[in-house]
């Protein structure tokens, strides 16, 4: 078997076991999209569109785009902490995968793999959501999925990195909480960052879920002129997310290795 | 004499300073049932994760199949089927489809799984729970899944690293008859315990571990008439006369053991014991006669039990 077989052997097993619970996250799946749709970029657009809007597109475009990104970051870094603590410590499944010509490396790939078919499905249900709420059209709003997928990648194998080096639940809420969360708010999801003090914007400017905010919006509103997003250009954020997505593929796999192969 | 399936010659693990394994060698044949006795910390599991491949060796030399684990380790795995010290199932998952996808990581055509998946429910007596959860399942329940879910791929060694620890006697009882089982069907079985009833029921051939070395070897039989003389007395003393009991006895001539609750006797003829005790008026409480077993060969080995 190939490394990418190996890996889709976890997948299969995953899939197994979505089979049962997969309702209860299609809802969810649902669910949110509308509620931070219509809270935000309804409740506030309206709001901010009849004060003083000087973005170049509609509010609820803006925060569409903006939640479409942030969105596919808390969905993976869930899937990269959580079940990744549970396959080394709750319930050990690592443990005994390892024991079959499964190897770390296959696992991580495996889960990293299983997350990007999850993620794109939430993604896909987020952008017809905002569709049907009238904050972008259907193709801008497909095109927007894959680069968020791939900000959601970043997050997920980073996450993994991270997780695979602790010891118990308390250091993955931390993670959110001085992570995920301050990210959430201030990478440009629900403001420019041009709105931050200086220094600030220069700390944004190194922040992963900027990347993955900016990619979205330059793909999904062709229109956008600087009072949306900055000048840098489409391949930085790529690399960036790229990069951070193989190095946290690299690390997870060599200290999950570490952690179960003493 | 053909390969041997394993083959250790000065296997070493340390973690850090610590030494876990240290300088093992043994040679495990194909058929055959082999055990490592020995208390907690004795080194067994260290030494089954690396056979199994998932711990590296830190010095000496290990085959397995005649292949290098270090190097060849997926290759091992393919063949193997392990039984870990802790139960691993996947809760999320029926008692079915746990099997089932060990089935694929091994890389099984599904119709082969699905053939073998029957067989070895029907093997562990959990047929009628094929399509149940795995959590609510009883303890030994758990255990014959874990012991199925090696057996899917047909392997050619099945280690199992303490199998019954934590079951009740019952249950106990009906594993050792399903590893009974395999073994009459010729598998290779390496197992870990620190149960003595256990390597003598199940073991052809054991090594006694003791502190990372081992200690004796050889078939249950051979240990006990090598290690133990024929007949075990157990003495119990009230409290207040437990004090230099040992000095009390030292005229006892095939050696005795003191227990922080009991003393050990060997002896070739426990009346004969019992009788002097009497002349002697060191009689005690309580006088257990019994056959030495393999937990008087660890005792006589080691000064120390192998339970607790």
């Amino acid at each position: 078997m190939t490394t990418l077989a190996r890996s889709w052997r976890w997948v299969e097993s995953e899939a197994i076991g979505y089979r049962r619970v997969w309702r209860g996250t299609v809802i969810s799946s649902f669910v949110n999209p509308v509620l931070f749709l219509s809270a935000m970029g309804l409740g506030l657009g309206t709001l901010v569109d009849a004060t003083s809007n000087q973005l170049s597109v509609p509010y609820l475009a803006f925060v569409a785009t903006g939640l479409l990104a942030a969105t596919a970051m808390q969905t993976s870094a869930g899937e990269g902490t959580f079940p990744v603590m549970a396959g080394i410590k709750w319930r050990k499944g690592f443990h005994g995968a390892i024991t079959t010509p499964l190897g770390p490396a296959d696992i991580v790939i495996g889960m990293m793999m299983w997350g990007a078919i999850r993620l794109s499905f939430v993604l896909v249900v987020f952008a017809l959501v905002s569709v049907v709420l009238g904050a972008l059209e259907l193709g801008p709003a497909l095109l927007a999925v894959p680069p968020a997928v791939l900000t959601g990648l970043a997050f997920q194998s980073t996450a993994t990195a991270y997780t695979v080096t602790r010891e118990n639940e308390i250091s993955l809420s931390t993670l959110f909480r001085f992570g995920i969360i301050p990210l959430f708010l201030f990478s440009g999801t629900f403001f420019p960052i041009s709105q931050l003090p200086q220094p600030l914007q220069i700390v944004a400017y190194f922040t992963p879920l900027f990347h993955g905010v900016e990619l979205v919006r330059k793909i999904a509103l062709p229109g956008a002129d600087s009072s949306i997003v900055t000048d840098l250009p489409l391949w930085v954020h790529l690399a960036y997310l790229t990069v951070m997505t193989i190095a946290g593929i690299a690390l997870g796999a060599r200290w999950l290795d570490r952690r179960l192969r003493p | 004499m053909s390969e041997p399936l394993v083959q250790a010659r000065g296997l070493t693990k340390k973690f850090g300073d610590f030494l876990a394994v240290d300088a093992v060698d043994f040679d495990i044949a194909k058929g055959e049932a082999f055990g490592f006795l020995g208390p907690n910390g004795a080194g067994k599991t260290s030494t089954m994760k690396m056979i199994t491949t998932v711990s590296p060796i830190t010095e000496g030399k290990l085959t397995v199949f005649g292949l290098d684990p270090t190097v060849e380790g997926r290759q091992i795995r393919q063949r193997l089927g392990v039984v870990p010290q802790e139960d691993n199932l996947d809760m999320e998952l029926t008692v079915a489809e746990n099997l089932y996808i060990y089935g694929r990581y091994h890389d099984m055509p599904r119709a082969d799984i699905r053939r073998r998946i029957t067989e070895l429910l029907e093997f562990a007596q959990l047929s009628d729970r094929s399509e149940s959860p795995v959590e609510p399942l009883s303890g030994g329940m758990k255990r014959r899944l874990t012991i199925a879910r090696a057996l899917i791929s047909d392997p050619d060694l099945v280690i199992l690293d303490e199998p019954t620890t934590g079951l009740d006697p019952q249950a106990r009882h009906l594993l050792w008859d399903r590893l009974y089982r395999l073994k009459r069907e010729g598998a290779t079985l390496i197992i870990t315990t620190h149960y003595m009833d256990e390597a003598e029921q199940l073991c052809d051939r054991l090594v006694v571990m003791d502190k990372g070395k081992i200690v004796a070897e050889g078939s249950p039989r051979q240990l006990i008439a090598q290690y133990a003389p024929r007949e075990v007395v157990e003495l119990r003393y009230p409290e207040e006369q437990m004090e230099g009991i040992g000095e009390r006895l030292g005229w006892l001539e095939g050696g005795i053991e003191v227990l922080a609750d009991r003393v050990i006797v060997y002896t070739d003829d426990a009346e004969a014991t019992q009788h002097e005790l009497t002349i002697r008026d060191i009689q005690p409480e309580q006088v257990l006669v019994r056959r030495s077993s393999l937990e008087d060969v660890f005792l006589k080995l080691t000064g120390r039990s192998l339970v607790d």
